[in-house]
């Protein structure tokens, strides 16, 4: 039984968020089981009404950075949350919220897109996670 | 091989990595053994991820070739 890619998503800015997103797709077109655990930031920016808007980028993307990624916006790069969803079609992606960020953030299940399966702790996660890698980005 | 002979084409001109590989990937999952792919793309890290895609999920890559920026992929469906 191939071992799955646990990723833990800390981070809810889009420049991560897309990163991620690519690892995830690609692991499931190759049939590599993925397990995605999202916590604070990440969270936040898969609640329904947050999901589509501007998430900024991480610090070090400075102002350059900005003008190269609007750049492959605008030359119809997927959005980060749309390359999920074909990675789900395509594969066996389980994407849990971190129940205690949940807390943290004030936000309930029914607050979060339909991309997001459900909610678990850190046991249940590790759980799944079997003998896989475990990337926190 | 000619386009005739493809079952299906997939047009991953413009897309970014990795959808290239989700596209044919998802249009693959609708075909059956034996049944031709041909892809073309632009994104110049497809040429080594085709080849690597073909070697994990056993869909035989038959053709890889490149024309200035355009790639173009022959795949048979496992």
């Amino acid at each position: 039984m191939e071992q799955p890619l646990n990723l833990v998503l800390f981070s809810g800015t889009d420049d991560k968020l897309q990163a991620a997103s690519v690892l995830a797709a690609g692991a499931a077109a190759i049939g590599k089981p993925v397990h995605v655990f999202l916590q604070y930031w990440a969270l936040d920016a898969f609640r329904t009404d947050r999901i589509g808007a501007d998430h900024g980028l991480a610090p070090e993307a400075g102002a350059e950075g900005r003008l190269a990624v609007d750049r492959m916006a605008r030359a119809g790069q997927t959005p980060w949350h749309e390359t999920l969803r074909a990675a789900k079609d395509l594969g066996e992606v389980d994407i849990e919220a971190c129940s205690l960020s949940m807390d943290l953030l004030g936000i309930e299940e029914a607050d979060l897109d339909p991309l997001v399966d459900g909610v678990e702790g850190v046991t249940a996660f590790y759980d799944s996670a079997g003998d896989g890698q475990v990337l926190f980005i | 091989m000619g386009d005739d002979q493809a079952t299906l084409v997939v047009d991953a001109r413009g897309l970014n990595c990795p959808m290239p590989i989700v596209r044919t990937a998802q249009a693959m999952k609708a075909l059956n053994p034996g049944d031709i792919v041909e892809v073309t793309a632009t994104d110049p890290g497809s040429v080594r991820d085709f080849a690597a895609w073909s070697r994990t999920t056993g869909h035989a890559l038959l053709a890889s070739s490149t024309d200035g920026g355009l790639f173009r992929f022959v795949l048979r469906h496992k």
